[in-house]
């Protein structure tokens, strides 16, 4: 058995980069702990930003988007509903380009920002529009019957009741947006994943840098995932 | 304001303003006609049960004096005013929605599926309309809150939410909601139909002590006749969205004229 092997592996021409790589590692430690503060702070200012601040404009516009469809005049809700369309059915990376021109006054990381998170309300005011679907047609009756203005009812009865069943599918929204962040390199945002290209570039050590980016992404995408999950079932009403 | 002795004597006189007026009243779902040619009106006080056949037409009764459906033809006033449409020069036209709310504000209504809200506790459902709609201290609306549900039975739930409490004591919760609001129409849409049987009972006897001790007038939709025979002061039978027979409790339990009504009270007491 071990005999085989062996053989096997003197055959391989492959063998022969042997002495080659044992100069260069896989992996080097030194290079890596040297490359981690610069990303760690690109993640942070950047990455980060742009995922928070746009899944809040994400959420709150798509919630709007949601509501303005379901109780506008009907040409007008066709309207807001089309441009929604046309922007969840077109690239973010043509959005993220066409904004950086159009509005060359805007600093990139705010164009950014915008794009992420009209974008991505879109695709919210979709998930919101099933959770408000979803709300028994009773919950509205009810309203009905107590009288309770339009602004109240939404507010405190359909909106409450709608978000129950939407949270899961906006945590997954704002992880999604979270990985998409590297198209910020479309316009020149230097976010982590661009960052980590610049530190491996000199050198064409590459393991590292887009190592500690997956990982990164990783340890935020995983306790986000966690959190949503908890949410939820906090969420839910004792059965 | 009548003595509780009072609440099973007959019908209150048929003087003065009705509370509900239908006139000529056409509902139609698409080219389904459901009620058609519909003239009755319920006196202040009055108690009316509408029995008949499911399909006949009586829930949506219901549910166009609380404007839960588009009247599609005739008129219905609400203590003499209009609460859709109004007869302006000759021409039927809507009422402002302003008209309308101030009109549905008197109005209650208890629901076949309960329909609280689970989003907000039993005290909160009942308060939230007292407090939001008719501008009542916070206060005042706990205080009114919490001696309704002693009144339903349920004085220690104000807490608790309504999937936590059974369907028997949810209905109970949505009646002490509807009631919190004064009303002075209560529109009660088969509220035992989606309780376990023993429960029933408990539901109807908090709804008798209600007809006993106010002087709201009711339209009532049920398939207990029982109760109908205790609560009201007329009965209307309804089929194909008409009218078949109407009168006192009594007459039409006992002696129903039309063959259609024997035969559906055969139907539903025979069992």
């Amino acid at each position: 058995m071990m005999s085989h092997i062996l053989a096997v592996e003197v055959d391989d021409p492959t063998m022969v980069d042997e002495e080659e790589i044992e100069g260069s590692p896989f992996w080097d430690w030194e290079f890596a702990f040297e490359a981690f503060p610069q990303m760690f702070m690109a993640f942070l200012e950047v990455t980060i930003l742009v995922t928070v601040v746009g899944t809040l404009i994400a959420a709150v516009l798509g919630l709007v988007i949601a509501i303005l469809i379901m109780v506008l005049p009907k040409p007008l809700a066709w309207i807001v509903r089309w441009a929604a369309n046309f922007i969840r059915m077109t690239p973010i990376v043509v959005q993220l380009i066409f904004m950086f021109w159009a509005f060359l006054w805007l600093d990139a990381l705010t164009i950014g920002i915008i794009v992420f998170g009209v974008h991505y309300a879109t695709y919210m005011s979709e998930v919101y529009r099933a959770g408000i679907e979803s709300v028994p047609k009773g919950q509205w009756e009810a309203t009905t019957a107590l009288s309770m203005p339009a602004a109240r009812t939404w507010r405190k009865v359909v909106i409450p009741q709608a978000l129950r069943s939407t949270i899961p599918s906006l945590g997954n929204y704002a992880i999604s947006m979270f990985k998409d962040t590297p198209f910020l390199l479309v316009i020149g945002v230097a976010e982590m994943v661009t960052v980590a290209g610049q530190i491996g570039a000199p050198t064409f050590r590459y393991t590292e840098v887009y190592t500690i980016a997956g990982l990164l992404f990783l340890a935020a995408s995983y306790p986000t995932a966690v959190l949503v999950n908890r949410l939820e079932k906090r969420l839910a009403y004792a059965h | 304001m009548p003595t509780p002795t009072e609440s099973h004597s007959p019908a209150p006189a048929e003087a003065g303003t009705p509370v509900i007026e239908f006139t000529d009243v056409e509902k139609r779902f698409g080219d389904n006609v459901v009620l058609k040619d519909l003239n009755f009106s319920v006196a202040r006080g009055e108690r009316v049960t509408l029995i008949g056949p499911s399909g006949s037409g009586k829930t949506t009764i219901l549910r166009l004096v609380m404007t839960l459906e588009e009247l599609t033809g005739g008129y219905i006033h609400i203590d003499g005013e209009p609460l859709t449409h109004e007869q302006r020069g000759g021409k039927r036209v809507p009422v402002s929605k302003k008209q309308q709310k101030k009109l549905r504000t008197r109005i209650g209504m208890v629901f076949q599926q309960f329909n609280l809200f689970p989003n907000m506790t039993v005290l909160e459902n009942i308060i939230e309309a007292p407090v939001h709609v008719l501008g009542q201290s916070k206060q005042e609306a706990v205080q009114k809150a919490k001696s309704l549900l002693e009144q339903v039975g349920l004085p220690d739930k104000a807490d608790a939410h309504p999937t936590s409490l059974s369907g028997g004591q949810q209905q109970r919760v949505a009646i002490a909601r509807a009631l919190a609001m004064d009303p002075e129409i209560l529109l009660l849409d088969e509220v035992t139909s989606a309780l376990d049987p023993e429960v029933v009972g408990d539901v109807l006897n908090i709804l008798r002590e209600v007809a006993d001790t106010t002087n709201v007038t009711m339209l009532i939709v049920t398939h207990e006749m029982g109760f109908a025979r205790d609560v009201s002061h007329k009965v209307m039978m309804f089929d194909g969205g008409r009218v078949v027979e109407e009168g006192h409790p009594e007459t039409i339990f006992t002696a129903p004229e039309h063959e259609r009504t024997q035969k559906f009270l055969g139907a539903v007491l025979g069992h």
